[in-house]
């Protein structure tokens, strides 16, 4: 489904990605792992057109990325959420569901200002979809919530609603447990299933590996802006350029 | 309608200053579209002042009629627009407001200096007859007749309340908001930031521009002097105190704000200090300006509290 060829992102003097090869295959779940400031949330901004890479090639579902703006490679089918949650505090929690449909609709504001019905008939649409939504996130209670007053978990799972509002066929979580407690993220994990069940692609960031073990098929392993390793949670687990570069390397025996 | 009319011309509200109270509330809307949409773009003085000169030398030049002239007017702002909006829509905050600012000055300055453009362009090509005067430099366009009208300005505030009330309900509008609390995550979200940037700045300028064409038809005289970096201050602090928390926010601030200096008129020489005590008090304490609907909810509930006090002393006064 997506596909990193030799990409590389600079900052001035400072090599943030270098030579990154990723393949992501269609219907699995892909972990991303790798100490802080690894350049995880730079390759996640890379992929979605927030960033754009340097030099390489992306590519998702065959068609090159790496130039495109963030809201055409939305509407080829990819979402993400943040690791800093970065919902529409001023809206309600349903309000954040409808916007995020917005390539779903074609209304324009002619439509709104005379009322024709097709105004109507897509907002009462947009609107049904988010409340089913909120419904599989168990969020419906708080629906004319401002998205800001929400309790931190919620917003969380807020943030994964409002990805799955734009009909994606990928989904990138970055650091979707961040702040949850264990049965909160044991939750989320099930929530993460029941999206790749129903055919969704998922690369999951993350730091907590219960989660990781749980979900991903297959994971990669990032540090200082390299891929360092790639495999199974098993073989990731026993390997030891991994483990040196979490826990750093053991001095002279 | 006598008795409300002397009234108000006894606090210093005579039809004029009335009349300027509403051409200053279209002129506060047409900021409020861009601040809607998260643009601090102060470039609505010099798309009023293209408005203003646009219907002002059609109707005295060229023999337009009224509305026609004034909607060319709305229509040449929205064109020049196009080309500011694509560079400037990328800067953001303060940055964007400077250079703004700087459209502001340079539309000023070619206004002023318009005849001897042309008069230069003339010599280039030896054209042999006489450049024509356009725009008269400072001394500007005199002599013109008054044709604005206070009901077609209410009619105007009144189509334009519709249109924001529909704009904020439509995919239009979201795609604004969520632009305003997060650029990028709007992106993200399939928004397409620059065309909904753009659009917002261009249907700004065509407000601004109608503004303008209004206000050179009501005070007879049209100078570049008017239309500087002044105006464009003067166009932000009435959505300041009006507040954009709500559409209607900058319609009070507009009329509020142009009515103001007249009802303080008798205070002379202090009238400019009480404008200026005014809008800080509004900055700092009540920063949701006066169309905000939580102080209005607050006025209610103290409204309602005196009634109920008053009512109370009533029945008790009857118990005793």
């Amino acid at each position: 489904m997506l596909v990193l060829k030799h990409v590389s992102r600079q900052f001035g003097g400072l090599m943030a990605l270098q030579n990154v090869a990723m393949h992501i295959p269609t219907g699995q779940i892909v972990g991303l792992i790798g100490p802080n400031g690894a350049g995880k949330t730079t390759l996640i901004n890379c992929m979605t057109g927030l960033d754009h890479p340097t030099a390489g090639e992306i590519k998702f579902d065959e068609t090159p990325i790496q130039k495109k703006p963030a809201h055409r490679i939305t509407a080829l089918g990819m979402a993400r959420t943040y690791q800093n949650i970065r919902l529409f505090g001023e809206m309600t929690v349903l309000e954040n569901l409808v916007v995020a449909q917005h390539g779903l609709g074609r209304a324009t504001l002619v439509d709104s200002l005379i009322l024709t019905p097709r105004h109507r008939r897509e907002n009462e649409h947009l609107r049904e979809n988010g409340f089913q939504l909120l419904k599989r996130f168990h969020l419906e209670q708080n629906a004319d919530v401002l998205a800001g007053n929400l309790p931190y978990g919620d917003q969380r799972r807020l943030e994964m609603a409002r990805a799955l509002a734009t009909n994606p066929k990928l989904i990138l979580l970055d650091e979707p447990t961040a702040g949850m407690n264990p049965v909160e993220t044991a939750e989320l994990g099930e929530q993460i299933l029941r999206m790749k069940a129903e055919g969704k692609t998922l690369m999951v960031v993350e730091h907590d590996m219960s989660l990781i073990a749980q979900v991903c098929d297959e994971i990669y392993v990032l540090n200082f802006g390299q891929i360092i390793a790639h495999g199974t949670h098993e073989e990731i687990k026993n390997n030891s350029v991994v483990v040196e570069a979490y826990l750093g390397q053991e001095e002279g025996e | 309608m006598d008795f409300i009319s002397d009234t108000l011309a006894s606090v210093g509200l005579n039809e004029f200053v009335i009349t300027l109270m509403f051409v200053n509330a279209i002129l506060a809307m047409s900021i409020y579209l861009t601040l809607y949409g998260g643009m601090f773009s102060l470039a609505n003085a010099g798309f009023m002042a293209i408005g203003s000169y646009v219907s002002v030398i059609l109707t005295q030049n060229h023999g337009w009629p009224f509305f026609p002239a004034i909607l060319a007017g709305m229509v040449a702002a929205g064109l020049i627009a196009i080309p500011i909006g694509l560079p400037v829509l990328r800067l953001r905050d303060i940055y964007l407001a400077i250079a703004t600012i700087g459209f502001v000055e340079i539309t000023r300055i070619m206004i002023l200096n318009f005849d001897k453009i042309i008069a230069e362009v003339y010599t280039r090509l030896n054209i042999d007859t006489e450049p024509p005067k356009i725009t008269n430099g400072p001394l500007g366009i005199i002599g013109i007749p008054v044709e604005t009208k206070l009901e077609y300005l209410v009619g105007t505030v009144i189509i334009l309340s519709y249109f924001m009330i529909r704009m904020h309900r439509s995919r239009f509008g979201r795609a604004l908001a969520a632009i305003r609390q997060d650029e990028n995550v709007a992106a993200s979200q399939g928004i397409n930031v620059v065309y909904y940037k753009n659009v917002a700045f261009i249907l700004g300028a065509m407000i601004a521009g109608l503004g303008g064409g209004f206000s050179g038809h009501l005070s007879r005289i049209i100078q570049p002097g008017s239309y500087g970096f002044g105006t464009a201050v003067d166009i932000l602090a009435y959505s300041v105190l009006g507040g954009i928390t709500s559409w209607y926010g900058p319609i009070l601030g507009g009329l509020a704000l142009t009515a103001l200096p007249e009802v303080l008129r008798p205070l002379k020489e202090y009238t400019g200090l009480i404008n200026g005590v005014v809008l800080l008090i509004f900055i700092a304490y009540l920063p949701g300006g006066l169309g905000d609907p939580a102080l209005w909810r607050s006025v209610r509930k103290t409204f309602n509290r005196l009634v109920n006090f008053i009512n109370k002393g009533k029945t008790a006064d009857a118990g005793a």
